[in-house]
């Protein structure tokens, strides 16, 4: 696979892999993925209405703060009124209940929000866990044994727990999506770490990286050119696989209320809000819950197809069952 | 095996200790003044934030605070603030800066409902897991698989409030089955408590099922294609017996370990779902107590946790070395 998304990193000219793991080939298997290419297909989507929602929203009309009382129902606690939760012409997904704040603006917003905060986090701990794994691999045993075992604390720390207490506790003048991206970072890296580090101690007995070693090249050199290369492919699957996890984790922090603060929207927090809701305007809860459901699937399916593509093993197993 | 057990206990000692120093130090060090958190909302006199400061320690160094803090759930500490003598008995975890309890006791009061939610929800989660992926690897490429499949991948990506929420809509609003969910405990009416405990259960197993439905599928499919399988079909043994026996017995052993670390995580990686259906466990006590910035009952609760987990990582190991005596203990 390396060519392409190396290039993209600037990494230098490929480690020597065989051809069919070339990133032309990868895409050729990825392609016959059915699912994966219609997750492929919604992630750009996903992606490209967060970047034009104010767009969206201008053509819709609408903005994520303006209350709309009038189109509430007092006599029945403040539901919409209208059938399914307002949906009409002038607000395309209806309109929250209570302030009558236009859903299809706030579900919009939400996702710049989730996307931005999971694939942020999951570039983080993509970097230290690269770091840190590669670090172990390389730099002789008492650098592993201490980042081995710091890695393993990692994983064996309560993190939603600990999230939850950090988040809470940081003053709230602190930019809560950068601290949302910095607590997710700080937990999630470990895994990148185990799997780089694994690949590090394989690669390194590999007769080119010898001999490269041979040539005078050591340390981050070696690291740079000849390992990380051979890296990419388990660390892209793992992080395809990163991004649904982040973005259920961002929900959950925000749904518990120590995420992304009001008024900025974010899916989590919409479902937290419906929690009162859910009786008398069930649409509250479907909109974001459907909108959150197929982004994290998505990806998934993404992900999936991706390893699947990337590993001939994986692809042989899946073949072998149908 | 002894020399083995003393080893995997003194290194979860060690971990546990880092815990705890990081836990303690980086909530103390955080919020500002602790003593003015104490006082509440109410606005304190400089001397009696001062004595609140002597009595709690809060005026020595950090280092000596969590000092004391350690040695108070070792062996209890004993506060005083002014005239009165407060001792507080091991394992102390000091006060809540709300309620003025021992952090303790808020514990337990706790713990009984986290733990009727996440054994009940374990249950099912691991029966119907397990069920699903053995029939899954036994079918495989049919229909069966293809559901157990696609239900695994969207049982991934629902988060728990959502599960939640949807059964909530379903069942206590359209069918009106059950009513909204509230605690009962075990031992006043074991049939309220279970009624009231379902959704969450079924909401709480959605998620978990999934993950176990896959693994239980590859660990199963490995199994089946090892050698000593292929030889006892080759000996004529009756396919109900070779799977019944010997394949589920291998492939089940990987989950022991995961089971048991899901088990210890779950304790308090429920907040969602006692969140969202109101159960007073030990994850609302964390989000209210984050919320007050009660430290107290936040380093408790986070302590706890980590406790629980690292025993459970220790427990899985040796469990996973009895369960399969192929793994040599080192």
């Amino acid at each position: 696979m390396t060519t392409e998304a190396l290039a993209a990193d600037e990494i230098g000219p490929p480690a020597p892999v065989p051809a069919s793991t070339g990133a032309r080939a990868v895409w050729r298997k990825l392609r016959r993925e059915r699912a994966a290419m219609v997750g492929l297909a919604v992630v750009v989507l996903l992606i490209l209405v967060a970047v034009a929602a104010p767009l969206l929203t201008a053509i819709e009309g609408q903005d994520y703060t303006t209350y709309h009382d009038t189109l509430l129902n007092s006599a029945r606690g403040g539901v919409p009124t209208g059938d399914l939760g307002g949906i009409g012409g002038a607000h395309w997904l209806g309109v929250e209940p209570q302030t009558g704040r236009d859903l299809f603006a706030r579900v919009v917003y939400g996702a710049r929000v989730s996307l931005a905060v999971a694939i942020s986090a999951t570039v983080l701990q993509l970097l230290i866990g690269l770091a840190v794994g590669l670090t172990a691999g390389l730099a002789g045993r008492i650098a592993d044994g201490v980042l081995s075992r710091f890695t393993d604390l990692i994983l064996a720390f309560p993190s939603l727990i600990f999230s939850i207490a950090l988040l809470g506790i940081v003053p709230q003048s602190f930019p809560r999506p950068v601290l949302l991206v910095l607590v997710l970072a700080l937990f999630g890296w470990a895994g990148t770490a185990r799997i780089a580090r694994g690949q590090a101690l394989t690669l390194k007995t590999r007769d080119y990286v010898a001999a490269a070693r041979l040539a005078g090249g050591g340390g981050f050199r070696l690291a740079r050119r000849e390992i990380l290369p051979g890296l990419a492919a388990p660390v892209i699957t793992y992080a395809a696989l990163m991004v649904p996890g982040n973005i259920i984790a961002e929900a959950g922090l925000s749904f518990l209320g120590v995420g992304i603060n009001p008024p900025t929207p974010s899916w989590g927090q919409m479902l937290s809000a419906a929690t009162t809701w859910f009786g008398g305007d069930p649409m509250y809860v479907f909109v974001p819950g459907v909108l959150l459901f197929v982004t994290v699937l998505s990806f998934t399916l993404l992900g999936d197809g991706l390893r699947n593509a990337l590993d001939p093993r994986s692809t042989n197993l899946s073949r072998r069952a149908e | 095996m002894a020399r083995y057990l003393l080893k995997r206990v003194l290194g979860a000692l060690v971990v546990l200790l880092v815990l705890s120093a990081v836990v303690y130090l980086i909530f103390y060090a955080l919020p500002g003044n602790p003593a003015q958190l104490v006082c509440g909302p109410k606005t304190c006199q400089a001397d009696q934030l001062h004595r609140i400061e002597v009595g709690l320690g809060l005026d020595q160094p950090i280092w000596l605070q969590y000092w004391h803090f350690l040695v108070g759930i070792v062996a209890g500490r004993t506060y005083s603030g002014g005239p009165e003598v407060i001792h507080c008995a091991a394992p102390c975890l000091g006060y809540s800066y709300q309620t003025g309890e021992p952090v303790t006791g808020l514990l337990l009061d706790r713990l009984p409902v986290s733990l009727s939610l996440i054994v009940g929800g374990f249950v099912i989660w691991v029966t119907v897991g397990v069920a699903l992926g053995v029939l899954s690897a036994l079918r495989r490429g049919r229909a069966v698989d293809r559901i157990a499949t696609g239900l695994t991948l969207a049982g991934n990506s629902t988060p728990v409030f959502l599960v939640g929420l949807l059964l909530l809509i379903v069942f206590c609003v359209y069918l009106r089955w059950l009513p909204f969910p509230g605690y009962q405990a075990l031992t006043v009416n074991p049939l309220l408590w279970a009624q009231n405990l379902i959704l969450p259960w079924v909401a709480l197993s959605v998620v978990s099922a999934a993950v176990y439905t896959r693994l239980t599928r590859t660990s199963m499919l490995e199994t089946l294609s090892e050698d000593h399988i292929r030889t006892f079909r080759a000996y004529g043994l009756p396919e109900r017996r070779v799977i019944g026996r010997h394949a589920l017995r291998g492939a089940l052993t990987p989950l022991i370990t995961i089971g048991t670390i899901d088990l210890a995580t779950s304790l308090t990686g429920t907040t969602l779902t006692e969140s969202l259906f109101g159960l007073p466990g030990l994850g609302q006590l964390l989000v209210s107590s984050v919320r007050n910035i009660d430290l107290p009952v936040v380093v408790g609760v986070t302590l706890l946790a980590g406790a629980v987990i690292v025993v459970a990582n220790a427990a899985a190991d040796v469990l996973y070395s009895v369960a399969d005596r192929r793994v040599a203990l080192a």
